[in-house]
């Protein structure tokens, strides 16, 4: 891109009065019913959780560099471990895609001023604040050592940490995406702009709903299930502790019904991301349009029956454990069915080298891994030895951040000049895709074969045999967080410096594309009318 | 045990190179499919650059001959790896019938193993090579789950029932037991060593040391303690049944439904005696909740399981 070109461009086109310079002092911000605002309050705060749930998987790298427990006590590092998972599952990534590029993004796809209820917004802010509060108050308080998964009995009745307070905000979490996820369903069905039919939606917008559906009907379980940990913990009701006449496994249960679809909450938004970033980076239409936006549906209704692919080995039944055992293969045909209409999209399109398509590259490069991987974990001759092993930690975490964070970083890049309109140096976006690249496998692909070894994970001390590959992945985990360090500087820095933004820098289709960079407060000057299909770069061969 | 660097388990039960098998099954699958879409991306990410900034490539909506390739051949495929590994799992959980019994209680944080000849380890566990073995877990407290990654077995160990799990060692040696569930303060030192031994030589350690006590008889030792005997009289004149020749038999219940008496049954009608009551006989029992071990409870099911149904003339 020509930056000159973009300054003269931008200066010309640039309304007086845009959402970020209508107000600028504090109570605009804190009372904004806008939900880009709102959606860069959610930017700000998840930032300061990932940075903390960064620093706690610091800690654990630098502890596991030498086989002996020699930086913390057994404890510490337990309490690490879960601060770590408790921060990321529930303050990062479930919030990560949806509250941030999904809040600004959704009303504007659509077409609309809004989103359905924007009072509901702010308070869904507000909420997680709350929580993120009880959280910290949790760390802050001693901490909590049983695992983002509370498992029973021990964290109801064994466990000498905050368990309470870690289980009453991951609770209140869940409410702020109820919130969330319910102004999603509202806005799409009611509130798009005329012409705008469900199948001219982007495809980010199919993913958001499919994402909505799970957290309106899965948030709930899980809502419950903490409440009846914190009965069982604070009262002695018997639910899960069999000396009080309950039973762990059905925590399990309970526990998975949520926490199984919220995987897909952490992977549906940056699916979304990876479709608009494709077309744009192809200058083409997504290939497979239909098939696409249904199997982010079909991921939606199939992962919430797959829950008991947790718990092969726990002692459910095991007729019960081939049926989650088949569902779960079945998974893989909507995940694939994406993967090879993006791969098709890119045929014969115009690619462009530009950060966005680094960043898709880094993302299909460690999707395919994590997905593939999940073969391995779904077969239950072989999930007997790799539960609970490394080689699951591995595989999650290619999902969880190498799909999910590396979805929300490249959308942050792609959408950077809309939300805050300024351009960031190209350059310095395919150095940090790189490095996010380079050290996500440096640091999880050793992670694989120490799990096919048989290495446990939550271990504070293993045997030597297992040093090696763990240093490796220590020394990866210092060059990824240097992928996500850098990031923050240079974005901060545009903002303040950067030239200022053009409306439609990639050259790339969507509402959001047609509105000025920033957006007016409500969005569009006047409402859109909708005459075309969503990816419409040029005129549509039929075959 | 291991060299410096490994990067493979050792392949020490007969299990090992079914699962090893499977693993490098779906391993090719994966990298020929990574490959596929890795090796076309970049094709295409060189042949279709960005020539011009005005650049619109020629639009492709889709096409539904290939969404159903895509579609079908990942899905058959994945049924032919669940097909593949549900097999094999039907054949890792289920033990030959003669295969020797041990126990195994969990508890924070150490293995409390237990041989029918009555030794007992504590993180140890010596196992004859060649011989199935099926063992029979708890815990005291909270979920473990034991783990020996050589054998590639696992299995959780649940506060309140019984697991099972069974292998047959085929290679001498030492091997890693680990938990696997994370379960408090001290989890990853909740490990332990799996000795495999020639047969000749586990019957010399069997014998060593100490003078055993056979499990059953431990059993029947509790069995006086506790008075089960003053009910549970073997000619069946007691209050309770008579337990001989009882386990493994299908039992009807007080209020219709059957059970079959086996370790979880006896566990339960131990804890929890009215829970499911034999049919003719009354909810009398007293709970032994809080009162014996899970040790002593393993005890006494090995002396019920030993007890045959008694001769005629050894009746009073």
């Amino acid at each position: 891109m020509a930056i000159t070109e973009q300054d003269v461009q931008a200066s010309e086109d640039a309304p007086s009065v845009n959402y970020l310079n209508n107000g600028y002092g504090l109570k605009s911000w804190l009372l904004t019913k806008d939900h880009k605002r709102i959606a860069v309050l959610y930017i700000i705060s998840i930032s300061i959780f990932f940075a903390l749930g960064g620093l706690f998987a610091s800690l654990v790298r630098f502890e596991l560099m030498t086989p002996e427990g020699d930086l913390m006590s057994s404890d510490t590092y337990n309490k690490v471990f879960s601060m770590h998972g408790i921060i990321m599952v529930f303050f990062f990534l479930v919030p990560s895609i949806p509250a941030t590029i999904g809040n600004f993004l959704v009303p504007i796809m659509v077409g609309a001023k809004d989103l359905a209820f924007p009072r509901i917004n702010l308070l869904s802010w507000y909420v997680y604040v709350v929580a993120g509060i009880l959280g910290t108050i949790a760390v802050v308080g001693g901490g909590v050592d049983t695992g983002w998964t509370f498992y029973t009995p021990y964290s109801s009745t064994y466990s000498n940490s905050n368990v309470i307070l870690a289980a009453m905000a991951a609770f209140m979490a869940g409410f702020s995406s109820i919130l969330t996820g319910l102004n999603f369903v509202v806005t799409i069905h009611t509130m798009r702009a005329p012409g705008m039919t469900w199948f001219r939606l982007p495809l980010f917008v199919w993913s958001h709903y499919a994402t909505s559906i799970i957290m309106l009907l899965g948030t709930p379980v899980i809502a419950i299930t903490l409440v009846l940990l914190m009965l069982e913990r604070g009262f002695g009701f018997g639910f899960f502790d069999p000396n009080l006449g309950g039973d762990p496994v059905l925590f399990q249960h309970l526990f998975w019904f949520y926490s199984h679809p919220a995987v897909y909450i952490m992977i549906l938004p940056s699916m979304g991301v990876m479709s608009e970033m494709v077309a744009a980076v192809a200058r083409k239409r997504v290939f497979g349009y239909e098939f696409v936006a249904f199997s982010s549906v079909a991921i939606a209704i199939l992962g919430f029956l797959v829950w008991g692919h947790h718990m092969f080995v726990s002692s459910q039944s095991t007729y019960a454990g081939m049926v989650f055992s088949i569902i779960t293969f079945l998974v893989a045909v909507p995940s694939a069915i994406k993967t090879f209409n993006w791969t098709a999209t890119l045929y014969k399109g115009s690619i462009v080298y530009d950060t966005s398509m680094f960043y898709v590259y880094g993302y299909l490069g460690l999707f395919l891994v994590g997905g593939l991987t999940g073969l391995f974990l779904s077969s239950m001759g072989l999930d007997i030895h790799l539960h609970d092993t490394y080689f699951v930690v591995a595989h999650f975490h290619y999902i969880m951040v190498g799909g999910q964070v590396m979805g929300y970083l490249g959308g942050m890049h792609f959408w950077w000049p809309k939300i805050t309109g300024k351009m960031f140096p190209d350059i310095c976006g395919k150095i940090s895709a790189l490095l996010v690249f380079l050290g996500f496998n440096f640091t999880f692909f050793p992670q694989f074969i120490l799990g096919y070894m048989g290495m446990p994970r939550r271990y504070h001390v293993y045997p030597e045999e297992f040093q090696i590959l763990n240093v490796a992945s220590s020394l990866g985990a210092s060059l990824l967080a240097l992928g996500y360090l850098v990031p923050g500087v240079y974005l901060t820095w545009s903002i303040f410096k950067g030239p200022k933004a053009p409306d439609n820098p990639w050259g790339a289709k969507g509402l959001e594309w047609e509105t000025t960079s920033p957006p007016p407060t409500f969005n569009f000057e006047e409402t859109p009318v909708v005459t075309e299909e969503a990816y419409q770069y040029g005129q549509i061969e039929e075959h | 045990m291991q060299t410096d660097f490994p990067l493979f388990p050792d392949q020490a039960s007969s299990f090992a190179l079914q699962v090893d098998a499977l693993y490098f099954g779906i391993l090719a699958l994966c990298v020929f499919f990574a490959l596929l879409v890795v090796i076309l991306v970049v094709i295409f990410a060189i042949k279709y650059q960005r020539k011009s900034d005005d650049e619109v490539p020629r639009q492709i909506a889709g096409h539904l001959g290939l969404e159903i390739f895509w579609t079908a051949i990942p899905a058959v495929l994945a049924l032919g790896v669940f097909v593949w590994a549900t097999v094999l799992y039907f054949h890792l959980i289920t033990p030959p019938p003669n295969a020797m019994e041990m126990y195994v209680v969990g508890k924070q944080w150490m293995w409390k193993l237990q041989h029918p000849e009555g030794k007992k380890e504590i993180n140890e566990l010596h196992v004859p090579l060649g011989e199935s073995v099926r063992l029979t877990m708890t815990s005291e407290d909270v979920l473990h789950s034991f783990y020996i990654p050589a054998f590639r077995v696992k299995k959780d160990v649940v506060p309140g029932r019984y697991t099972n799990l069974w292998f047959k060692a085929t290679q001498v040696g030492s091997y890693h037991l680990f938990c696997a569930e994370f379960c408090g303060t001290e989890h990853s030192r909740m490990i332990g060593t799996v000795h495999v031994l020639e047969p000749q030589d586990y019957e010399a350690w069997l014998t060593g040391g100490t003078a055993n006590e056979p499990i059953e008889v431990a059993g029947e030792r509790l069995f006086e303690q506790y008075a089960c005997h003053t009910c549970h009289k073997m000619d069946g004149t007691g209050r309770g049944p008579s337990l001989a020749g009882l386990f493994g038999k299908t039992v009807a219940l007080e209020g219709g439904g059957t059970a079959l008496v086996d370790e979880a049954y006896i566990r339960e009608s131990i804890l929890n005696p009215s829970a499911k009551v034999m049919a003719g006989y009354k909810p009398i029992m007293p709970t032994f909740k809080g009162q014996i071990s899970e040790e002593g409870i393993i005890q006494l099911i090995a002396y019920i399981k030993s007890l045959k149904v008694p001769e005629l003339t050894s009746m009073e």
